[in-house]
C-alpha cells in the first residue's frame, strides 16, 4: 500500500494528538509539583514531636509542642460525620434503587442530592453557625460533626446510588421471585453484593470530610487541648494548617507545612486504602 | 404418604403469620426510608429559608440593588455593598475556569477516544489524587509555589510584554492576585471537569464514530464534526459545574488571592471573593449591628447563584445519562 502524502488533515490530526498528550502531561506535572512542594517544604519540620504532642505554651510563637490535638480532632470529626452520614446515606441509596428506581420522585431526590453536593461547605458552615446561635449552642465537636455530615451526605449517597445502580438486576429479581420482600433483597442481596462499592463511597466521603476547613471553621471551634467530650470545641488539621500559616513566625509556618504534609498523607492513605480494601472485598461477592 | 391434615394446617398458618410479619416489617421500613429519602429536598429548603430569615434584617433595610451594586463596604458605618466581592468572585472563577477548560477537554477527549486501557489505568490515580487533595493543601501549595511564581516571573513578563493592556498590567506586584487564585482553582476543578466530559463522550454510540471513520474522516475530524456537536450541551454543563465549584471554594482561594476589598482591574490585582469574606469575618462580628445579617446575605447570594448553576447543569447532564 502506498503511504499517503502528508496533507493538512493529517497534520491537524497529529497536532491535536500532541496537544492532548501535552495536556495530560501538564495535569500530571501539576500533581507532581503539588506533592513535591508539600513534601519538600513539610518534611524538614515533620518530627515525632509534631505528631505525638499537643501544643505547649507558646507553641504559636515557635515553642515546643505538636499538632496531636488537630490530628485527633480531625479523625474524631471525620469519623463521627461519616458514621452519621452512613445512617442517612444507606437508606436513601437503597430506597432510591429498590423502591423508587427511576420514578419522578427518584429524579427529584437525585437532583436534590446533586444540588446539595454543589453547595459550598462555607455555606453549610455559616448556616450551621447561625442555627447554633438560634439554639444557643457553643462551637463543639458535636456541632462540627453534624455540619460535616451535611457536607458528606450527598457525596456518599450519590456514590452509593451509583454502585447499586450498576448491580445487575438478575440476582435481586431471583430473590424477589423466591418471595423475598424488597427489604430482604436490599439487606441480603444488594448490600453484600455492592459492599466494595459502598466501602469506597464511605471512604471517599471520609476523605472529603477530613480535609474540609470551611465547614468546621465556625462550628467546631479550635482548642489546643485534645478533645475529650462531644460538647467541647475541637481542633482540626486543615484549620491547624491555616492558623499556623497565619502567624508571622517562620518556625510556626514551617510546622504549618508539616501539618499540611500530615493531612496529605492521611488523605492519600484513605484514598489508596479504599481502593485496596474494595479489591479485597470484591472476592466475597457473587459474580 | 398421607399427611396429617391438622399438622399441615398449622404449618401453613405459621408460614402465613411469618409472611405477614415480614410484609409488615417491609412496609414499616419503607415508610421510614421514605421519610429519610425526602430529607435532602427538605434540607435545601431549610438552608435557603434559614439564610433568608437570618439575612432579612439587612434585606428589608436596604434595597436589594444597593446591596448588589453598592461599592462601599464599611460595616461600622452601616454601609454594606457587595459589588467588589461579587466581582472578585466572578473574576477568580472566570480565570480559573478559563485556564482549566482547554486542557481538561483535551485530556477528557484523549482518555475517551484515543487512550488505551493502560493509559487510562495510569491517568485514573492521577485524577483521583488531584480530587482527594484537601483545599487547604492546595492553598499551601498556592502560597509556596504559585504566588512567588506570579510575583517573580509571570508578573514582570506580563508587564514587559503586555503592560500596555490594563488586563495584564501589574499595579500590585505582591503575587497575591486574581491570577494566583485562578491557577489554584483551575487545578482544583480539573478532575471534576475531566470526569464529567469523559462520561459524556462515553455516552455517544460507537456507530457514529464508525460511520464517520468509514467515509475517510480522521479521528480528530470525527471528534470535531461528529462528536463535539453531539456532546456540546454536556460540555457546557460540565463547565458550569466546574464554575459553581470554583465559585464557592473558600480556603484555598482565601490564602492566595490577597483579600483586599476592591474591584480588580487586572489579573495581577488582589481580589476579595464572597466565600473569603464570610470565612474571614464571620464569628467575630457580633458587636456591629447588621454585620451578621450582611455576611449571611453574602452566603445567601452565593447559595442562590450556585443553586441556579447546579440545577441547570444537572438537568442538561440528565439528558445524556439515560
Amino acid at each position: 500500500m502506498r503511504r499517503q502524502p502528508w496533507n493538512r488533515r493529517h497534520l491537524i490530526e497529529r497536532i491535536m494528538q500532541i496537544a492532548m498528550i501535552g495536556s495530560l502531561v501538564i495535569v500530571a506535572l501539576c500533581l507532581g509539583a503539588i506533592l513535591w512542594t508539600i513534601i519538600v517544604r513539610g518534611l524538614p519540620s515533620l518530627t515525632w514531636q509534631m505528631i505525638s504532642q499537643a501544643p505547649k505554651g507558646g507553641f504559636y510563637m515557635g515553642k515546643a509542642g505538636g499538632v496531636l490535638n488537630a490530628i485527633l480532632g480531625s479523625l474524631y470529626l471525620a469519623t463521627g460525620a461519616t458514621a452519621l452520614a452512613i445512617v442517612f446515606a444507606l437508606p436513601i441509596a437503597l430506597y432510591l434503587q429498590t423502591y423508587l428506581a427511576t420514578s419522578g420522585w427518584a429524579q427529584l431526590v437525585r437532583l436534590a442530592l446533586d444540588v446539595l453536593w454543589g453547595i459550598p461547605s462555607i455555606v453549610y458552615g455559616a448556616f450551621g453557625f447561625t442555627l447554633m446561635i438560634v439554639l444557643g449552642v457553643r462551637a463543639s465537636l458535636l456541632a462540627g460533626i453534624i455540619v460535616l455530615a451535611l457536607v458528606e451526605l450527598p457525596i456518599m449517597t450519590r456514590a452509593m446510588d451509583e454502585v447499586i445502580r450498576r448491580l445487575p438486576r438478575d440476582l435481586a429479581q431471583a430473590a424477589l421471585a423466591l418471595g423475598s420482600t424488597k427489604l430482604e433483597v436490599a439487606l441480603r442481596v444488594i448490600i453484600p453484593q455492592t459492599l466494595p462499592g459502598i466501602v469506597t463511597a464511605v471512604l471517599l466521603a471520609f476523605g472529603r470530610g477530613i480535609g474540609d476547613a470551611a465547614a468546621v471553621l465556625f462550628t467546631a471551634g479550635y482548642t489546643d487541648r485534645i478533645p475529650t467530650s462531644l460538647m467541647r470545641p475541637t481542633a482540626s488539621l486543615p484549620l491547624a494548617v491555616f492558623f499556623q500559616l497565619g502567624t508571622p513566625y517562620p518556625e510556626v509556618r514551617e510546622r504549618g507545612y508539616a501539618s499540611a504534609l500530615i493531612l496529605t498523607i492521611i488523605v492519600l492513605v484513605v484514598s489508596f486504602g479504599s481502593r485496596w480494601l474494595a479489591a479485597r472485598l470484591q472476592r466475597y461477592t457473587v459474580k | 404418604m398421607a399427611q396429617n391434615p391438622i399438622q399441615s394446617a398449622a404449618t401453613t398458618r405459621n408460614q402465613h403469620v411469618v409472611a405477614v410479619s415480614r410484609q409488615r416489617t417491609d412496609t414499616w421500613v419503607r415508610h421510614v426510608f421514605f421519610v429519610i429519602t425526602i430529607l435532602p429536598i427538605g434540607l435545601i429548603a431549610v438552608v435557603l429559608i434559614g439564610l433568608l430569615y437570618r439575612s432579612w434584617p439587612i434585606l428589608s433595610r436596604y434595597p436589594f440593588t444597593d446591596l448588589l451594586f453598592g461599592i462601599d463596604w464599611k460595616p461600622s458605618e452601616g454601609r454594606f455593598g457587595f459589588y467588589s466581592f461579587i466581582v472578585g468572585t466572578v473574576w477568580v472563577t472566570v480565570v480559573g475556569v478559563g485556564l482549566a477548560i482547554p486542557p481538561c477537554i483535551l485530556v477528557a477527549i484523549y482518555l475517551a477516544e484515543y487512550a488505551g486501557a493502560r493509559t487510562r489505568l495510569l491517568a485514573k490515580p492521577i485524577l483521583d489524587v488531584l480530587a482527594a487533595i484537601p483545599p487547604v493543601v492546595y492553598g499551601v501549595w498556592g502560597l509556596l509555589a504559585v504566588v512567588p511564581l506570579v510575583e517573580t516571573m509571570i508578573g514582570p513578563w506580563s508587564q514587559r510584554l503586555l503592560g500596555f493592556w490594563g488586563l495584564f498590567a501589574v499595579q500590585q506586584p505582591t503575587g497575591f492576585s486574581v491570577l494566583a487564585g485562578g491557577i489554584v482553582l483551575a487545578i482544583m476543578i480539573t478532575p471534576l471537569i475531566i470526569a464529567v466530559v469523559f462520561e459524556i463522550f462515553n455516552t455517544v454510540p460507537v456507530d457514529l464514530r464508525n460511520a464517520s471513520l468509514a467515509v475517510g474522516a480522521t479521528r480528530w475530524e470525527t471528534i470535531r464534526r461528529v462528536l463535539l456537536p453531539q456532546v456540546m450541551p454536556g460540555i457546557i454543563a460540565a463547565i458550569v459545574l466546574g464554575a459553581s465549584r470554583a465559585f464557592g471554594e473558600t480556603i484555598a482561594v482565601l490564602m492566595v488571592v490577597g483579600n483586599i476589598a476592591q474591584v480588580p482591574h487586572s489579573l495581577f490585582d488582589a481580589a476579595y471573593p464572597l466565600p473569603a469574606l464570610i470565612a474571614n469575618n464571620y464569628g467575630d462580628m457580633m458587636s456591629i449591628p447588621l454585620y451578621d445579617a450582611a455576611l449571611l446575605c453574602a452566603a445567601l447570594i452565593l447559595l442562590v447563584i450556585i443553586l441556579l448553576f447546579n440545577i441547570m447543569a444537572t438537568i442538561v447532564l440528565k439528558r445524556f445519562v439515560k
